[in-house]
């Protein structure tokens, strides 16, 4: 299946993935409307230090622990692969976060369990964070 | 020292109506413009390290920021412009030589824009290139006076070697430490996608690249810096670079504090050193010691290379292109007044040398009144900007030409012209290993090869429009040129007629 991938070495650390994640799901078509004077709950999220900077979000792994973990029955993996979390199911016990091996799952600001769910349903159609990363250190394509 | 203070050339307007403080701006500034006060929770901007190179109005996701001149101005004098009293400010405050970077940009006449080019109506047929094939390919280098045949008639080879183009313009001279390494590997895919040669530079080859030495033209300079044996050997032709259009009459000076790792070990010189490169080479003082340094590159690389030699177009570039046609060279290379640099002193820049339009029109016209066209190809370079420019050169004489500004822009410049400071914000005119990340060759090189594609249509309806099908045909056509506003002397220099004529 296509995945979100990030090469380490183009990744500038600039947090425009951050920013155009959260306004692809934000459901609004004007990002100052969506964002301006607003915490953000991007479902990508930038780890760096001083020597290393990178994009992180789900893997769609091939075997998901936050699957197999969910108590609620809320996360599940489509026919296409995509591993998607029903909010409405979610009962905020947090452990798809604590089992997550790469830490790609968080919360939204009414504490449901969040991750990326690669745009398909939000009015992107394809992940914001590839088509905006300035650098192409996000991509978005099929690999072995 | 008295009162130093300049007011800020440029102000940065932020429409915090608009701005979410994403702090892009702030984390893509290498020059720490911008910063994050987290008491009001807004950016604000220090507009005097601003050089207004666009980085943050370009990756501002909102559209929030706009760089604008300042209107804190002198009071107004017709013959003391802000600008000249600026710098009579810096010089005493600083007792030095005014730096710059980038191409001459003072408003002198620009004979491209003077130049129109004809196309062809009811007499003679236009081409459409969409449908019919167009020629684009040039070989640079010596051409054979005469024809030779053996004993049963068949012909004799020969040719002197050859550059391939299949479109005549090629990437002019940047060096690896002037440019980063990305900004070399951009322009090294794109030459060898696009059957075209970038340049090194006197900086020597980084031994990643020499597997694009086919596309790769090696320069020697006078500093010598990073030639050997294997280096000459990697390119597909060696250019000696007598001087540069930006700087005519100087030599360069990089740094100590970019000659650091790779740059060092390439360039032959350790870390730290400033890399010198003396206005004249110490052993060329005449046409004969030209020959010298041609016949010796020659016979390094076995006589399989074509020689170029690069001069700055200067008062007497025509007699200087006869010399060096005689001196061996098999390509000249002409470097107009506006052409770009990474830093030069800013009176020379500004003031010596002399349009490119003019030395091409003037050099032609000498090698072909004295019989030796043939035996040099002409290459022009210094601000060509366009696919226009380029089809005006040739038609005015010259074989190729050489852009760089152009690529630079390509490649994400933004003509902010502060090189020198070597805090590139696009990752090219940089050494920082953070900034020069800034520019991924994969995107760089596309964007090069884009724009030379594009180059290479308008080339082709330039010369259907026309009813030539060959730009072999167009070299030297000067008929197809016509000036306008332009004086008897400008035409007579050119070699045109003016429009309506």
């Amino acid at each position: 299946m296509k995945r979100v991938y990030v090469n380490e070495e183009w990744c500038l650390g600039c947090h425009l993935c951050e920013y155009n994640c959260a306004f692809a799901n934000s459901g609004l078509s004007d990002m100052v409307k969506a964002l301006k004077d607003k915490e953000i709950y991007p479902r990508i999220h930038v780890e760096e230090d001083n020597k290393i900077k990178y994009a992180v979000s789900c893997r769609h792994c091939d075997d998901p622990l936050c699957v197999k973990s969910c108590i609620a029955g809320a996360i599940t993996k489509d026919e296409n692969g995509t591993v998607k979390i029903d909010t409405d199911k979610c009962v905020h016990c947090y452990t798809c976060i604590l089992v997550c091996p790469v830490g790609a799952v968080s919360h939204n600001e009414n504490g449901a369990a969040m991750k990326c769910e690669l745009c398909l349903e939000n009015s992107c159609g394809s992940p914001a964070c590839a088509s905006g990363c300035p650098n192409k250190a996000i991509v978005y394509e099929e690999r072995e | 020292m008295g009162i130093e203070f300049i007011y800020p050339e440029f102000e940065v307007v932020r429409n915090q109506n608009r701005c979410i403080g994403c702090r892009v701006c702030e984390r893509q500034c290498a020059n720490e413009v911008h910063t994050y006060d987290a008491d009001g929770k807004v950016i604000i901007s220090d507009d005097a390290k601003c050089v207004n190179c666009q980085r943050c109005v370009s990756l501002c996701p909102t559209r929030a920021i706009k760089i604008v001149k300042s209107d804190c101005r002198m009071r107004e004098n017709a013959n003391w412009a802000d600008d000249t009293i600026k710098e009579i400010y810096k010089q005493a405050n600083s007792g030095g030589v005014l730096l710059s970077s980038m191409g001459n940009p003072k408003p002198f006449p620009v004979y491209w824009d003077k130049i129109l080019i004809n196309a062809s109506q009811v007499t003679n047929p236009p081409i459409d290139p969409l449908r019919e094939p167009m020629e684009t390919k040039v070989f640079l280098g010596k051409k054979p006076d005469s024809i030779e045949r053996d004993e049963n008639g068949k012909l004799i080879n020969n040719l002197s070697p050859q550059l391939k183009l299949e479109l005549p313009v090629m990437f002019s001279a940047m060096s690896y430490g002037s440019i980063s390494y990305n900004a070399h590997k951009s322009l090294a895919l794109a030459a060898q996608q696009l059957g075209i040669y970038y340049n090194t530079g006197e900086g020597g080859l980084h031994e990643d690249f020499y597997v694009y030495g086919e596309n790769t033209i090696v320069q020697v300079a006078s500093g010598r810096f990073g030639v050997h044996d294997d280096y000459l050997n990697a390119g597909a032709a060696v250019e000696i670079k007598m001087g540069q259009g930006a700087k005519p009459g100087i030599g360069g000076h990089l740094p100590g504090t970019k000659i650091v790792g790779d740059v060092s070990h390439t360039r032959m010189i350790p870390e730290g050193s400033d890399a010198i490169s003396p206005a004249p080479h110490h052993d060329i003082y005449s046409i004969e010691d030209l020959r010298q340094l041609v016949y010796s590159l020659k016979e390094a690389t076995q006589y399989k290379k074509p020689v170029i030699v690069k001069v700055a177009a200067v008062h007497n570039i025509a007699a200087i292109a006869s010399g060096i046609a005689r001196s061996g060279a098999d390509i000249i290379a002409i470097d107009g007044f506006r052409g770009g640099t990474g830093a030069a002193p800013t009176r020379i820049r500004d003031n010596v040398g002399i349009p490119i339009e003019l030395a091409l029109a003037a050099c032609d016209q000498r090698l072909r009144e004295e019989g030796i066209r043939n035996q040099v190809s002409l290459v022009v370079g210094g601000s060509i900007r366009s696919a226009s420019d380029v089809v005006k050169a040739i038609a005015l004489g010259a074989d190729a030409c050489y852009v760089a500004t152009a690529a630079l822009l390509a490649m994400g410049c933004h003509l902010c012209r502060t090189c020198q400071t070597g805090k590139c914000n696009w990752g090219i005119a940089t050494q920082n290993p953070e900034l020069v990340k800034r520019l991924n060759p994969e995107i760089g090189s596309q964007r090069l090869v884009n724009l030379m594609t594009a180059w290479g249509h308008e080339i082709k309806e330039l010369m259907g429009g026309m009813g030539i099908n060959s730009i072999e045909t167009l070299r030297g056509n000067r008929l197809m040129l016509r000036g306008i506003n332009l004086t008897e002397k400008e035409l007579e220099i050119l070699g045109i007629s003016h429009a309506g004529e």
